[in-house]
């Protein structure tokens, strides 16, 4: 991963509301960051954290209204995504921008054939003909590696079983030689022994196609195995951005370090207990006024209940949004 | 860590349990064959202990969790609780067992009724089966609040004004309401977030020591399950494949079932994953409809043996308290040794270096 390289994906002071009948909902405040070409960027949080309508508001998935982009830039090769309109999106999602989604059962359209979903992009975006599209639809399947590529073609996804669906939603993604793609929870609905088979895919498409990758997810084990860089999202903001091992080895936000401890594992020590975050997250029921993990925070400060903390640097490419310094267990001098 | 097998109380003991569904097809809807859920399977859950069952999506174990508790009719087989065969019981005998054993379901949204108040769902268990007054029974409920650390203020609220958590707590009062023996934990903490997972987990191991109750703890999460288990069983295509004590169960994996899906768990420290050689299966689970000849793992299986093809292994104890069913171990316990003894030496290491 180069440090000094352009980004490929610029997003600047990301605002997203849904409005909703009992007020708004504030799903995604104020997010910055940047994917740098070829990298895989980790997005760890729990439900509701924002991590998946941070990434749908990019290339506007998302329901307008209920939802709404309040305000931000994102700049995508010098275009901003926001700005754009309709027409531009069309031509950008799917071909320039990939993405998988989680449940690769209500992704894929079962009236459809498995061939006709993944011929689609090539149709639509590369202007293939049908004859052409057949040939590389089914060099794509091979790629993802589904046996018998060109005769399975004409199968409906209910014939494939569920690593093997997640694996044509891969190869949809891919179609059009995307420059990012989005993958948001890819291996969730899938069990370990597949969910491993589908992360050393990706890390092998990886090194082939050289694409950049958005991986979003809640399981910090997968993150682990497959991150160059991973940000930790707690309700709608980003509180923690680092290389992988630096955030395992020095995470900084108590959440980060909570989160840490909270995860049993299968190889290292067994705690005799489990360490516990107390409460719950936050309704977003109004723009954050105080740092929002402030109510389950075990080193809480008088500060954190006044103002919100900024994103400070605290090493090479990490920064965090809290004004706890570990280190000396107080208030952090920048 | 463990009393000895032979003075510990079975409080659960399952033999030979099968639970076969029919396949009903053409106009006629004749029978055409049994989706085989859960086919032949035998363990024991001893008084106090919880008993780990893991495995993946459609290899029975849940089946096999209310199979237990006779929610289903099963197909064969036995299953004594507390000294009483209940495969065979009529509704009437069941009836009266009921309050000993009780069930934990996945989705607490699906499983709370949406109309009734949290009073009322805590309560149920106690109008069918018991004929406290009202003011008792008012009282039991707050009790039970307290226990899985509820405010009595919510008692009037309804299920949806909860969060995921707080829904698995109210499930979890309701199963303890008539001071059970026995509870079936069925993904208890699959919906549930990460930060949440951990309040549900210590909350079930505090009951249990409270109450002295006695868990099967159904999960895919192998993690969690090393976390919660005194002993685990994993589960393949609706036969166990293994069963031992928790340590040497992750440590010295015997099954090459066990070994590829511990070996699949990512882990939380990238250091680890860097060093980490995984066993990754090929293909899918065949479907238990129509599972394959012999052994039922041989078509995943990277350790595959020409009799694998051919015989069912037994499920039996290569090492005391360690069963499994393969038959690379006929003579397992060398390579059990072996693999306890490089365990240990390393456990030995990493307190040296604490």
């Amino acid at each position: 991963m180069p440090d000094g390289a352009q980004p490929i994906l610029d997003v600047r002071d990301l605002k997203t509301v849904f409005k909703t009948r009992s007020g708004e909902v504030h799903a995604v405040n104020d997010v910055s960051f940047d994917l740098r070409p070829g990298e895989l960027l980790g997005v760890v949080g729990e439900s509701g954290s924002g991590k998946s309508v941070t990434m749908m508001s990019l290339i506007k998935l998302l329901p307008i209204p209920p939802a709404e982009i309040r305000h931000g830039q994102a700049l995508f090769d010098g275009l901003d995504l926001l700005q754009a309109d309709e027409d531009t999106l069309r031509d950008i999602r799917g071909a320039k921008i990939g993405f998988v989604f989680q449940d690769p059962m209500t992704s894929l359209n079962p009236v459809f054939t498995v061939g006709f979903q993944v011929m689609e992009p090539l149709r639509e975006h590369l202007g293939m003909s049908k004859s052409q599209a057949r040939i590389r639809a089914a060099e794509l399947l091979e790629l993802v590696g589904i046996p018998a590529a060109a005769s399975r073609l004409k199968d409906f996804p209910h014939q494939f079983s569920g690593g093997m669906r997640q694996r044509v939603m891969i190869a949809i993604a891919l179609a059009c030689d995307p420059q990012v793609l989005i993958a948001d929870e890819p291996t969730t609905a899938l069990d370990v022994t597949i969910q491993a088979q589908i992360i050393e895919l990706v890390k092998e498409l990886r090194r082939k196609l050289g694409m950049a990758i958005v991986w979003i997810t809640h399981d910090l084990g997968v993150i682990a195995g497959i991150a160059d860089r991973v940000m930790v999202m707690y309700a709608g903001q980003i509180v923690e951005q680092a290389p992988v091992r630096e955030l395992f080895s020095n995470p900084q936000h108590p959440y980060t370090r909570a989160l840490l401890e909270t995860v049993p594992n299968v190889r290292g020590k067994r705690a005799k207990r489990l360490r516990v975050i107390e409460g719950q997250p936050p309704m977003l029921n109004a723009p954050p006024v105080s740092c929002p993990f402030l109510p389950r925070c075990r080193h809480a400060l008088p500060r954190c209940g006044i103002e919100n903390p900024q994103r400070v640097p605290v090493g090479a490419g990490h920064d965090v949004a809290c004004f706890w310094d570990p280190e000396t267990d107080g208030e952090r001098h920048v | 860590m463990f009393d000895d097998p032979a003075t510990r109380n079975k409080l659960v003991a399952v033999r030979g349990l099968k639970m076969h569904f029919p396949i009903h097809a053409g106009i006629l809807r004749r029978h055409v064959g049994d989706v085989k859920a859960v086919d032949g399977v035998t363990f024991d859950i001893f008084e106090g202990e919880t008993l780990g069952l893991v495995g993946e999506s459609g290899c029975g174990k849940s089946t096999c969790g209310r199979a237990l508790l006779r929610l289903y009719e099963v197909t064969a087989g036995s299953i004594e609780i507390n000294g009483i065969d209940i495969a065979d019981l009529s509704p009437k005998e069941l009836r009266a067992i009921r309050p000993e054993m009780q069930m934990v379901f996945q989705d607490p949204q699906a499983s709370l009724n949406p109309r009734m108040t949290v009073a009322a769902i805590i309560g149920e268990p106690l109008d069918e089966h018991t004929s406290l007054s009202k003011s008792e029974k008012l009282a039991r409920i707050y009790e039970l609040m307290d226990a899985v650390g509820l405010s009595r203020d919510f008692a009037n609220r309804f299920p949806h004004e909860f969060s995921g958590g707080q829904r698995q707590r109210i499930g979890i009062a309701r199963a303890l309401a008539l001071n059970p023996k026995f509870i079936v934990c069925d993904e208890p903490i699959a919906a549930l977030d990460v930060s949440i997972q951990a309040q549900v987990v210590n909350l079930l191991e505090d009951l249990q020591e409270q109450f002295g109750l006695t868990y099967l703890f159904i999960s895919h999460d192998l993690s969690m399950v090393r976390h919660i288990a005194d002993r685990v069983a994993v589960m393949y295509l609706g036969k166990l494949a293994e069963l031992a004590p928790r340590e040497s169960l992750y440590h010295a994996p015997l099954h090459p079932y066990t070994q590829a899906l511990l070996s699949a768990v990512p882990d939380p420290d990238p250091a680890v994953e860097a060093v980490t050689e995984r066993i990754i299966l090929e293909g899918d689970v065949p479907s238990p409809a129509n599972p394959p000849e012999g052994c039922n793992f041989c078509t995943r299986c990277p350790q595959v043996m020409d009799i694998c093809h051919i015989e069912d292994p037994e499920f039996r104890e290569v090492v005391t308290g360690h069963y499994v069913a393969c038959h690379r171990y006929n003579e397992a316990e060398d390579e059990f040794a072996s693999a306890m003894a490089a365990y240990e030496e390393n456990e030995l290491n990493q307190q040296g270096e604490n």
